[in-house]
């Protein structure tokens, strides 16, 4: 019953941002990095930031975008105390074997900032919320730390901090006892960057991840899912993600 | 009997309107240190500010995070950028030191603030990341001008 309700109202708004969408005239749409946001603008609703990450094209045994990724929130070392299942991560690769074949597809497995995320439904303080654009974040200065949203998110995409850290960056305010995740470089996309993940594949030739707007039509992302097909992961749970995956 | 009496409480008057004369006069200040320079102005007035800074930052925060709006007028970080510097011995001041400006008021104040937990207490460039491994970033960097310098 839930379910049905769900999908019901989540039909209706995906027609109402398409239906908004084309009403815009879509040169004037937010494209990648073509046009930044001003500082003072707020973000819209009009675009939801998305990725569409493709396995064939995923290297085995590189990572670029997980190196570029501890590099941008300054993850490596910041935590000496912490066990490693206890680091941060906010991007990792993952290989999946088929037993019979011995096929190996490798891919980076991050926060798939759904539409529907379940981390925003258990946080008993609102602190994990999804801005308007699509980007699901924690709000540190309301997070208590207890957790729900890490049991909560089927892809294991969050890290909870468990010591003191020093030394951050202007870009990752990070503390002891809040959770922490992959938040699409929210910093950069805020100024009409590509997130460093991206921007490390793409420096690396491997071109695997995309980043764009997927409710603009016209946007290389949208193409380019429309032509492959832009699977989800766990698409049972009807999450609608965000980030989106080919040659699986 | 009434003539000690009297004495006593002249003294003790003496004495009682005395102390706070020099209590006053003894009275440690916080010490901070303005950015100076022609032009350099805070971003408020300073009787404005001192009364609602945590006003202003708390405003700017759920604007930044909610919404991404991200201008400086506001920010802690603007602040930090000018208000925490290196001292004439050239130490620039962490987040617990009674030099820092945001410590200095508030240890005085006994106003427990806990901004410095996740965020930086020092401008970026004074900040040495021993932990950032270097040359991941100049071969990313070199990695990115290769690919641009293909493309033309």
């Amino acid at each position: 019953m839930a379910d049905q309700i769900n999908d019901s109202r989540r039909n209706f708004l995906s027609k109402a941002a398409i239906a908004g969408s084309i009403t815009l005239a879509p040169g004037v749409l937010l494209h990648q990095t073509a046009h930044a946001k001003p500082d003072d603008q707020a973000v819209s609703s009009d675009v939801r930031w998305g990725m569409l990450i493709d396995t064939e094209k995923c290297a085995k045994g590189c990572t670029g975008c997980v190196d570029a990724c501890n590099e941008e929130f300054d993850l490596i070392g910041s935590m000496p105390k912490s066990s490693e299942a206890q680091k941060t991560q906010y991007i990792r690769k993952v290989s999946l074997v088929e037993k019979q074949t011995k096929h190996e597809i490798s891919l980076p497995m991050l926060c798939q900032h759904c539409e529907n995320p379940p981390c925003v439904d258990v946080c008993p303080t609102g602190a994990s919320f999804k801005r308007v654009d699509g980007i699901v974040l924690v709000d540190k200065h309301i997070c208590i730390g207890c957790r729900y949203c890490m049991m909560a998110c089927p892809y294991k995409a969050r890290s909870f901090v468990h010591e003191a850290i020093e030394n951050q960056t202007l870009a990752a305010p990070r503390g002891k006892g809040t959770v922490e995740s992959c938040t699409m470089c929210v910093h950069r996309v805020d100024k009409g960057e590509i997130p460093a993940c991206v921007e490390a594949c793409t420096a690396d030739n491997h071109n695997a991840m995309l980043f764009g707007d997927i409710n603009d039509p016209d946007s290389e992302i949208s193409r380019e899912m429309k032509k492959h097909g832009g699977k989800q992961i766990r698409a049972d749970l009807k999450l609608n993600t965000g980030v989106r995956y080919q040659g699986l | 009997m009434t003539k000690r009496f009297l004495r006593i409480s002249l003294i003790l008057t003496g004495l009682i309107l005395l102390f706070p004369l020099q209590g006053m006069a003894d009275t440690p200040l916080p010490s901070i240190s303005l950015p100076e320079g022609e032009g350099v102005k805070c971003v408020e007035p300073v009787d404005d500010i001192r009364r609602n800074h945590m006003d202003y930052l708390l405003h700017q925060r759920d604007k930044t995070v909610y919404e991404g709006i991200r201008t400086k007028k506001h920010s802690l970080a603007n602040c930090i950028d000018c208000h925490v510097q290196p001292n004439e011995q050239g130490v620039v001041p962490v987040h617990d030191d009674k030099e820092h400006f945001c410590n200095a008021c508030h240890q005085y104040a006994a106003v427990q603030i806990d901004c410095f937990e996740c965020h930086a207490d020092r401008p970026q460039e004074y900040i040495n990341r021993n932990s950032k491994p270097q040359a991941l970033q100049q071969q990313l960097k070199e990695r990115l001008m290769a690919k641009e310098m293909g493309a033309h």
